[in-house]
């Protein structure tokens, strides 16, 4: 690529002697794909403009086979059918990835664009107490304040489990037990949402007869699925931290209690904050455990986890979908952009919290 | 050094009594591990107690009935046959959507994306992940079934002699390949993690020496990345598959539900177990309560099982490599 003149340069096999030339066949100048890339395009689209129904994806994937085809036939009759299969992968691979980036683009736009029409000061601070589901006003002020304290208690329950049975697994556990806790930490991680609010239904029942829903049944259900997550990750923190520590903190006398608390936990501290984030972040956005636990049709702000149906965003945004009115759509669009927004505050915090307070490890 | 120290001896002495802080400590920790077990056999155990009294005063086989009558104190009838066929139905199409997709994006990241950006691209993957299961809902009713309308009826009217895609299409595109489609979004992350996982773990000797042989990137790919890394895309996908099959929310704001078994993709009905029980629950009376929970007891063992198998098959790898 640097000095040679030659249009067949591949670039990579280096700069072979003449004879090899003909060993390696043709090749297609490193032009090529760009330009069949560019020509697909244009033809795409301009095919789609003359027919009158141009829509970007529509166009992205004529493109994407177009240049599939094109650059695989070329490769096929310049090179060789080797060369052929690996260029029309490498253009499958790529597609595969632009196919995946369309939803989360999609949504991510589609949530912005509806939901900033209505989300504003006032839909953030007031419940919707007295307003009927067709009136144009109401916002999600109890369902936040649900959600904050739904979700608060569920930490609060979940987190000193899932970390002391990772202290368990890491510093403790040998043996059957241990080997049991482990694999049944990962049969809960697939327990599916539902399951965990029946679950929290057919106990409520038995413990406070039929038809009771409050906060504390939804925060109850949410860790069923929050302790699996927290117990993971911490597990995977605390086997980070290096065994020299301990050992240097044996060899000073100090209990392992101790050690564990004053010289592991610390040395994790930014791992463990940042897994638990994440795993408040999945369980923000549980919808179903809710609907079954918490009740679906509150509308008033309730900060009693223990006396009454309490509303949370999830649920909020489903009801909301559920009645199905233009400003129920609008009202839906608003909250899902909250929760979003909330989720991804989440994220960039266990991120921040990570990369600032990263555990040092070796010398 | 060499003299004979007092705390050279101590240990022995100091075996005898434990110290008060660390049985505590060890005991706390045990015991919330010991928790976590109670808390998985009280979830079996729950299920199973409260969903009891329904199957008893079920007069219909609750395996082979497709209909659901159960709200009510006598004779209810109800059965798991349509619901369960749904869910699988629900699962497959976003298994067989995601997973070809999962691995072309996995090998992308490892093997194609230029390194400097392969570790945003793959964070961006981990976003889809991040997202709400009820968002995904909102945005596949209020955005997604319209876009798809088009492609629906593209797909029956040239593939409409394969039964799957028979019309009359549904108008509203609230149907099961909608429900299967964003069930597959939502499971791609999952896939791609894991494939991405072992197909960092290929190694190094055998990609090279495939490449020293002269094999072009998708022939080393193909004889030393896929062999190496199909245990973990199999973990991956059953992974995958378990939180399809009891993904609530997407389907249960997408799907027109019915209590059939259908084929037909493109029409609205079926109806899966987790959806059911979303959408019933609050209307429940009678023994509907207790006949969800008893449907619920069945989503819970068709999951264990799936998952369980992928453990099996993603462990069996780690013992070989």
């Amino acid at each position: 690529m640097t000095t040679t003149t030659r249009p067949q340069s591949t670039g990579s096999a280096g700069d072979g002697p003449q004879a090899q030339r003909s060993i390696r066949g043709g090749s297609l100048p490193r032009y090529a794909p760009p330009a069949v890339l560019a020509v697909s395009a244009l033809v795409a689209s301009g095919a789609l403009f003359a027919l009158g129904s141009f829509h970007l994806v529509t166009a992205g994937l004529i493109t994407a086979a177009l240049y599939a085809v094109v650059v695989g036939a070329a490769s096929a009759t310049v090179e060789n059918s080797r060369k052929a299969k690996d260029r029309l992968v490498t253009a499958v691979v790529y597609i595969c990835f632009g196919t995946a980036m369309l939803p989360l683009v999609s949504l991510l736009a589609t949530v912005v664009l509806e939901g900033i029409t209505r989300l504003d000061g006032y839909f953030l601070t007031v419940s919707m107490n007295g307003v009927t589901p067709s009136m144009d006003a109401g916002g999600v002020y109890h369902a936040i304040v649900g959600t904050v304290a739904i979700t608060g208690l569920a930490a609060l329950i979940s987190i000193p489990i899932g970390l002391f049975t990772a202290i368990y697994l890491v510093e403790y556990g040998r043996g059957r037990l241990a080997k049991a806790i482990t694999f049944f930490v990962d049969v809960m991680t697939g327990i599916p949402s539902i399951v965990a609010g029946l679950f929290v239904v057919a106990l409520w029942m038995a413990l406070f007869g039929p038809g009771e829903t409050n906060g504390a049944a939804g925060a109850v259900a949410l860790s069923v699925l929050m302790i699996p997550v927290v117990v993971r990750s911490s597990e995977e923190m605390l086997r980070l931290v290096p065994q020299e520590l301990r050992e240097a903190s044996y060899a000073l006398g100090v209990p392992k209690w101790l050690t564990i608390v004053k010289v592991v936990l610390p040395t994790a501290v930014a791992g463990l904050t940042t897994g638990i984030m994440l795993a408040l972040a999945r369980v923000i956005g549980e919808t179903a455990p809710l609907v079954l636990t918490a009740g679906s049709s509150a509308v008033a702000i309730n900060w009693n986890l223990f006396n009454g149906q309490m509303m949370s965003l999830p649920v909020f945004i489903y009801s909301q979908v559920r009645m199905g009115g233009a400003v129920n759509m609008e009202r839906a669009w608003a909250a899902a952009l909250t929760l979003i927004a909330i989720v991804m505050l989440l994220f960039l915090a266990a991120r921040l919290i990570s990369r600032l307070f990263a555990p040092k490890l070796g010398r | 050094m060499t003299t004979t120290d007092p705390s050279a001896t101590a240990p022995p002495q100091n075996r005898g009594k434990r110290r008060v802080g660390d049985v505590v400590f060890a005991n706390t920790a045990r015991g919330s591990g010991i928790l976590i077990l109670a808390i998985l056999a009280g979830v079996a155990a729950f299920l199973i107690i409260q969903s009891s009294d329904s199957l008893a005063a079920n007069t219909a086989n609750f395996f082979t009935t497709e209909s659901w009558e159960a709200n009510t104190r006598e004779n209810p009838a109800f059965g798991v046959a349509a619901l369960a066929f749904g869910t699988v139905l629900a699962a497959t199409i976003a298994l067989v959507i995601a997973t070809p997709v999962a691995i072309g994006i996995a090998l992308f990241i490892v093997y194609y994306a230029p390194r400097r950006i392969a570790a945003v691209l793959g964070y961006m993957v981990d976003l889809l992940a991040a997202i709400p299961s009820v968002v995904y809902g909102l945005w596949g009713i209020g955005y997604l079934v319209f876009e798809l309308q088009g492609f629906y009826d593209g797909l029956n009217t040239y593939l409409g002699w394969i039964p799957l895609f028979a019309g009359p299409v549904s108008t509203t595109g609230r149907t099961m390949l909608s429900a299967g489609i964003v069930l597959a979004v939502m499971i791609l992350p999952i896939i791609t993690a894991m494939s991405r996982d072992v197909f960092k773990q290929v190694p190094q000797g055998h990609q090279e020496a495939a490449l020293a042989m002269g094999a072009t990137r998708w022939e080393m790919i193909r004889m030393a990345v896929l062999p190496f890394g199909r245990p973990g895309v199999i973990g991956g996908a059953m992974l995958g598959l378990g939180r399809a099959l009891g993904e609530t929310m997407a389907v249960a704001m997408i799907l027109s539900p019915a209590l059939v078994i259908s084929p037909f993709l493109l029409q609205s009905g079926n109806q899966t177990i987790a959806a059911h029980i979303a959408l019933q629950y609050p209307e429940a009376t009678g023994y509907g309560v207790s006949a969800l929970i008893a449907a619920g007891l069945v989503l819970f063992a068709i999951t264990l099982v799936v998952n369980m198998g992928a453990r099996f098959v993603v462990a069996r790898r780690k013992e070989f490599s």
